[in-house]
């Protein structure tokens, strides 16, 4: 149950829990006290130098923008460390944060478990984002593939390199892939217009769109053909 | 302590207005259609609204149809007028409220109608020589708002009037932000349809009206009893539209005097928040904007993020960040000026009211600075104001 300050009518008051209010009680208490989250410019380049990997995804131009720093223990092949930062509304905040604990604890999650992860976990540990919201979560996922990316370049293991999650890159920009596509329109959208608005591909990157057109027709020819 | 500074979403009611609204809430209830004293009563106290209003925006109570706000004059006007057509061309602005955009959008889509928006300048005002050049031998309606909601330009519409009336096309405005503190005399402003609404002037919700010039021929949306002179059925809202009455005249008869007050108090807070926060700029032109709005870009952050943050100290703003928007598209207002979409998503509007003071923004000013430097904090982006302006 979230306080409202100030004065409300009764009737109203009785109505305004979690859910109508913006978000969950996870999403604000993410945003409001962030985990894991470097605070300054100088903490963001200081740790850099010593970080194992980074990945950086989206534009402020689109409106979100991630960029997520791992720390790797070669042995065990766990993520030990994923510090980030964002440019970003308060699901990309909480989402990232959450990302970041659910990474790192008990004692930190394998490389391939951190690459199985999906959005539908994060927001399922966020007990639920706004449904336009949902693609702040997709972003911090992508990120941390990055990082790890970066991470398997950095340190040698040229073998262990993925092209996001094995799938073709449309939207060179945000990182879109045709898995996302699929997704998109298994989840119901079934024209560039709504699957677009669930995934904003070719909001920047516009040269993708003939291309992600051409997919969105394959996948409704596929499963509801 | 809340502070609202959010006066161009909606404002409180003034006590005038709730008193004289009481009035007809509880005591004279009557519908005016009804054939006994009671109706009577209330179709005489609705029959002295309008005249009212009618003395205010300079033209005949006939020529006033009421409404159910500001979305719906602008629907009516735009609508009703294309629907007597059946084709041809709209003019229409880059920075209309969705109430006209996407009602043109619609008669776009859907009727065949040919629609063009023309652009504004870097400061977020209508070019006149773009609708000059825009109207066609079958143009049939201008529709160009007096004054923007998000970042409080005001619109050269005497010059589109005296355009339009040359060519005889008909000029709707979207006044709904200018009541407040602009001339509304239709006689001195040369429109022939004109959309008004009582939530911005410390007037109820939920009430608007449409001034529609005698002789010009709209299609009513709404069918039914016939009221407005069959122009737009339903019961009329007879509490709200004597409190909208009551607003309005109060509002216009004090405009000069309030607007006075609220530039002494807005150009305050551009000052101080331009030059105490880094990476900061005014959207809009410095002058020819309502006296009540500032409409400020904060670099290399979201606006969401910002209000949410204000939001716990009790200060009430928004946002054209697409965070903000049902479309997860950023201000169509700020992209049409320009500017790039990292302005867009930064940008948080100010809006004052009656109720604002210096003080106000002495308490914003506690606050805005550390908000605004923990978000770039936390924020990897890095850009130069230079660099995107
Ligand atoms: C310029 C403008 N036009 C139209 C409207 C819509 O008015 P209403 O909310 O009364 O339907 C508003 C208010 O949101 C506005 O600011």
């Amino acid at each position: 149950m979230i306080e409202v300050k100030g004065t409300v009518h009764p009737d109203v008051k009785a109505k305004v829990d979690a859910k109508s209010w913006f978000y969950t009680d996870e999403v604000r208490d993410h945003f409001f006290n962030p985990k894991n989250i470097l605070k300054t410019q100088k903490e963001a380049t200081e740790y850099e130098a010593i970080s194992d990997g980074v990945g950086e995804v989206g534009s402020p131009a689109c409106g979100d923008m991630m960029k997520i720093w791992i720390k790797v223990d070669s042995d065990s092949d766990k993520i030990k460390e994923c510090k980030w930062q964002t440019f970003g509304c308060a699901s990309a905040i909480a989402s990232t944060s959450i990302m970041s604990e659910m990474v790192i604890e008990n004692g930190g999650m394998t490389i391939t478990q951190a690459l199985a992860l999906k959005p539908h976990d994060i927001v399922e540990r966020l007990h639920g984002l706004p449904a336009r919201k949902f693609h702040c979560s997709v972003l911090g996922d992508k990120a941390l593939s990055a990082a790890i990316n970066n991470y398997f370049f950095k340190s040698g293991q040229k073998d262990r390199i993925i092209v996001s999650k094995g799938a073709e890159i449309v939207d060179k920009i945000l990182k879109i892939t045709d898995k996302d596509i699929e997704e998109a329109v298994l989840e119901g959208a079934h024209d560039f217009e709504a699957v677009q608005k669930k995934t904003k591909v070719g909001v920047q990157d516009k040269t993708c769109i003939p291309r992600v057109k051409e997919l969105i027709e394959f996948y409704k020819d596929k499963y509801y053909g | 302590m809340e502070t609202y500074f959010d006066h161009s979403a909606t404002t409180y009611l003034r006590p005038e207005v709730t008193q004289v609204m009481n009035k007809y809430l509880e005591d004279e209830y009557g519908n005016p259609g009804s054939f006994h004293y009671k109706g009577l009563k209330a179709k005489l106290a609705l029959g002295a609204a309008r005249e009212k209003i009618a003395k205010i925006i300079g033209c005949d109570p006939s020529e006033i149809i009421f409404t159910g706000g500001g979305t719906e004059s602008c629907n009516l006007a735009i609508k009703g007028l294309t629907k007597s057509k059946k084709k041809g061309h709209i003019i229409t602005s880059s920075i209309e409220h969705h109430a006209v955009t996407d009602t043109c959008d619609y008669l776009e889509r859907h009727e065949g109608f040919d629609v063009t928006y023309v652009g504004v300048d870097k400061d977020g005002i209508v070019d006149v020589e773009q609708v000059r050049k825009a109207i066609r031998e079958d143009t049939i309606l201008i529709s160009i708002m007096y004054a923007n909601n998000e970042i409080g330009t005001i619109q050269p519409i005497k010059e589109i009037s005296e355009i339009a009336k040359d060519k005889g096309i008909v000029f709707h405005t979207d006044a709904c932000q200018a009541s407040g503190s602009l001339d509304i005399d239709v006689r001195n402003i040369g429109v022939d349809m004109m959309t008004l609404n009582a939530s911005k002037i410390y007037g109820p919700k939920g009430v608007g009206l449409l001034y529609v010039r005698k002789g010009i021929r709209l299609v009513p949306l709404i069918h039914g009893g016939g009221q407005e002179n069959n122009r737009r059925s339903g019961t009329e809202n007879v509490p709200g539209i004597i409190g909208f009455a009551e607003a309005l005249e109060l509002a216009q008869a004090e405009k000069d005097s309030e607007s006075a007050r609220l530039k002494e108090i807005r150009d305050y807070l551009i000052k101080r928040v331009v030059d105490e926060i880094p990476e900061s700029w005014l959207n809009g032109h410095a002058e020819k904007r309502l006296a009540n709005n500032a409409n400020i870009t904060f670099l290399n952050i979201e606006g969401e993020a910002i209000i949410l943050l204000m939001n716990e100290h009790e200060i009430y703003v928004s946002s054209g960040s697409a965070c903000t928007s049902k479309t997860l598209d950023p201000s169509h207002v700020i992209v049409a000026m320009g500017m790039p979409y990292e302005a867009a998503h930064g940008s948080i509007r100010f809006t004052l009211g009656k109720r604002n003071t210096k003080k106000d923004v002495d308490k914003l000013m506690e606050v805005l600075p550390d908000i605004i430097e923990k978000l770039r904090g936390i924020s990897p982006v890095h850009l130069k104001a230079e660099e995107i302006r």
